[in-house]
């Protein structure tokens, strides 16, 4: 993912180069690709004059002019050779006018949109894919029972180990995914286990339940750490920590509880740091930005923005009609994984943990902060920036009944929305334009999980089955039946080699390619 | 003070007399024995009004003590883990059926090849053949018998079409016929109006299955489509059994409660 900062990098480094060597080297791969391939045809190749455009709107290289039957892996050869990727070529999607060219320019984009003629110049938006590719899950590898009452929360530890499960027997099991068996039981829970939360660093589990108390976990031995920590007054709706980059120790977490209050705990001492009660109803969602915000969604319809070290409001946002019921950040999933990247390898130590987690933060977020996207009872969702401006960027409407939760995609890019109304939707992650709706549940739709090369998510749903898609063609890539009952929850390993999904049927299950 | 409370106006006056308290209390003490001679001693209508009211005091006298008993239970089990979690996205949203889905389909499957249910009604009354049909005479001369009417509720089907009268023997009256009933989910304690599907099998005979004839413990199938009910695989289950419980040539309507 180190990758992925050069590449957002370098449009604006190689717009600045003076034209003359450009033009060499242009000339150098039409004669190499291009030219051979249109003297095989044999007849006078029809050509387009193209600009290449970052994602950001920055023009890269000279306009350039092609045959119009080009595919986007020879485009990919070009713009690699006009960023000068010289180690390594990067993959990248090519978009024009927001449709995607998937087997030739002239196909995907001359014949469908008449309007564009071969006489102007088109402007090709170039945008970065995930070096590696996570394969569709297609199976059930494993059962895992032993809960006895439905499991309510299944989440993977940042590096993709273990993996954690929340039940309504009290307990919160840890997993040993390489066996598929149970590592630790860990008891302490009074009422059902809600919340789950691992530390970014992947050394504390934290659980909050319906006994309205908070728990640490040590997921390396099973233990309990301490007693329960209490002070909220109702069931704990939410848990998060601080990102890692901010600070490395993973001392601080914060829990949000239907009583309308966050606190902000202190995991080494065991107490209480803030208590921020400004909500005048349950507090539905909590997110710790990377920037060193904290934002809460409530039932009282407004998101606030806090300042974590002091407690102070920094902004309200308001819009929505009904509860909030979900946030979304676009850099949640950096956040979440901290300083292991795909690969799950642990750094030497703590400093270049730190540095590496800051610089996935950095190329996640790009040059604009980070944006947030909110998900409501009012059918509708927002998009915002909450860091500048307290108006929304975009009302993203279209759900038909209330939107459960929301996810922005690795890259953060794209969202995904599920909805009651047994759908999808996919949004684009920076305007919020609504980009497609994906069908086929027969029921609710509780979850959506994006796989973390942004390419497929998961969702898990009322009607009994997980399904996976297919962001490039929006349509259903593997149906995932085997549930015995509603599922609650779906989770993709940060490293993208398995699905993990848990319900009313008190099994989990593993799912694989 | 209205006229007529003098009493209450002595007392309040010159107040009650000095041993007005332990009168009271042996006249209390002495009230089960009196009671207790009242009842043995009275007989006719007096006895019966008496039992009747004794008998009134008595479930109230239960009902309370139960109450109280439920009280003390209650406080006692307050640590006992409620059953049916649910995630915190959904815990605002109580009030909201949720039907369960079906448990088991290979044991459903079993179940249906041993064409055996454990159904709510296991037993039927049988019924006779003259009392289901009646005979109706035919015939210029009315001497031809072979025609029969159904006189009991029936199901029939949409693409029905009647057979030309020389050749009909089963008339089923259009004013008996039903399409729609009364179907409960045990599990939900919700009840819906469903259309029927089809008669899967009248337990009087198979000759009823085949007429469609609906009386007390039939298994009929019905469509739960709005249910909303889903199989493992992801499909929502379109057709369900349930049992008639109720008499419907007695009542005008079906009452069925789902197979689950």
């Amino acid at each position: 993912m180190s990758h992925r900062s050069e590449c957002t990098d370098d449009p604006a480094s190689a717009s600045t180069t003076p034209n003359e060597p450009c033009k060499e080297l242009l000339a150098h791969i039409d004669i190499d690709s291009a030219a051979p391939r249109a003297m095989e045809v044999d007849t006078p190749a029809q050509h387009v004059v193209i600009q290449f455009q970052s994602a950001d709107g920055d023009r890269t290289g000279p306009p350039v002019s092609i045959p119009v039957d080009v595919t986007p892996a020879q485009l990919g050869l070009l713009i690699n050779q006009l960023l000068e990727n010289t180690d390594e070529p990067h993959p990248y999607a090519f978009y024009v006018n927001d449709a995607e060219i998937i087997n030739s320019l002239v196909q995907d984009i001359l014949q469908r949109q008449p309007n564009l003629s071969t006489e102007d110049t088109l402007t090709i938006v170039y945008q970065p894919q995930a070096l590696f590719r996570v394969r569709p899950v297609t199976r059930c590898s494993a059962s895992l029972t032993g809960h006895t009452e439905a499991v309510l929360q299944v989440s993977f530890s940042p590096d993709g180990r273990l993996l954690a499960s929340a039940s309504g027997d009290t307990t919160v099991r840890v997993w040993d995914l390489d066996t598929n068996t149970p590592r630790y039981t860990c008891r302490g829970h009074t009422n059902w286990v809600l919340s789950l939360a691992w530390s970014p660093d992947g050394s504390l589990l934290a659980s909050g339940g319906m006994d309205n108390a908070v728990r640490l976990w040590d997921p390396r031995t099973g233990e309990a750490l301490g007693g329960a920590l209490k002070g909220h007054t109702k069931w704990i709706t939410a848990l998060a920590w601080e990102p890692y980059h901010l600070n490395p120790d993973c001392t601080r977490f914060a829990s949000a509880s239907k009583d309308g209050t966050v606190r902000i705990w202190d995991a080494v001492h065991r107490r209480v740091v803030l208590t921020i009660a400004q909500h005048t109803a349950a507090v539905t969602s909590l997110r710790w930005g990377g920037d060193g915000l904290l934002y809460t969604g409530s039932q009282d319809k407004t998101i606030k923005v806090w300042n974590p070290h002091e407690g102070k409001l920094i902004k309200t946002l308001t819009g929505h009609a009904h509860w909030i019921n979900s946030l979304a950040l676009s850099t949640d999933f950096v956040l979440r994984t901290g300083p292991f990247d795909h690969t799950c390898r642990r750094p030497a130590s703590k400093e270049e943990a730190q540095r590496t987690a800051l610089e996935r933060y950095q190329a996640a977020r790009g040059p604009h902060p980070e944006r947030l996207v909110s998900a409501s009872d009012d059918y509708t969702m927002y998009l915002w920036d909450p860091m500048n401006n307290r108006k929304p960027l975009a009302r993203l409407t279209g759900h038909q009944k209330l939107v459960n939760h929301v996810n922005f995609s690795p890259d953060g890019r794209w969202i995904a929305s599920a909805g009651f109304d047994n759908s999808v939707k996919l949004w684009d992650g920076a305007t919020g334009r609504f980009v497609a709706s994906l069908r086929g549940h027969v029921g609710a739709v509780y979850q959506v999980c994006w796989s973390s090369d942004s390419r497929l998510l998961v969702t898990a749903s009322k009607d009994s089955t997980c399904k996976v898609w297919d962001l490039r063609t929006r349509k259903l890539k593997v149906d995932l039946p085997g549930h015995a009952d509603e599922v609650f929850a779906a989770d993709w390993s940060p490293g993208g080699d398995r699905v993990a999904s848990g319900g009313k049927d008190r099994v989990l299950k593993i799912w694989r390619h | 003070m209205p006229q007529n409370e003098y009493i209450e106006e002595a007392i309040k006056k010159h107040g009650r007399r000095f041993d007005h308290e332990t009168r009271e209390r042996k006249k209390a003490a002495r009230k089960f024995h009196k009671d207790s001679q009242y009842a043995q001693k009275v007989h006719g209508w007096k006895a019966k009004m008496l039992n009747q009211k004794r008998r009134k005091e008595k479930i109230e006298m239960k009902k309370t003590i139960k109450l109280h008993e439920a009280k003390q239970a209650d406080q006692k089990t307050d640590d006992v883990v409620p059953d049916g979690a649910v995630p915190a996205y959904l815990l605002d949203r109580e009030g909201q059926q949720r039907a369960k889905v079906l448990s088991n389909m290979v044991k459903q499957k079993r179940k249906e090849k041993a064409g055996k249910w454990a159904v709510p009604l296991p037993k039927v009354r049988g019924i006779a053949e003259d009392e289901m049909f009646k005979v109706i005479k035919t015939g210029k001369r009315q001497a031809k018998a072979w025609k029969r009417m159904v006189t009991k509720p029936t199901f029939v089907g949409d693409g029905f079409t009647r057979k030309p009268p020389k050749y009909e023997r089963f008339i089923r009256p259009m004013a008996l016929r039903y399409k729609k009933a009364n179907v409960t989910h045990p599990e939900l304690k919700a009840s819906f109006y469903l259309p029927i599907i089809g008669v899967k099998k009248n337990p009087q005979s198979p000759l009823y299955t085949q007429l469609g004839v609906l009386t007390k413990g039939t298994v009929i199938e019905v469509n739960v489509s709005e249910l909303g009910l889903v199989t493992t695989g992801g499909k929502v289950v379109w057709g369900k059994y349930a049992q008639i419980t109720n008499n419907p040539e007695n009542d005008g309507c079906i009452n069925a409660l789902l197979l689950v």
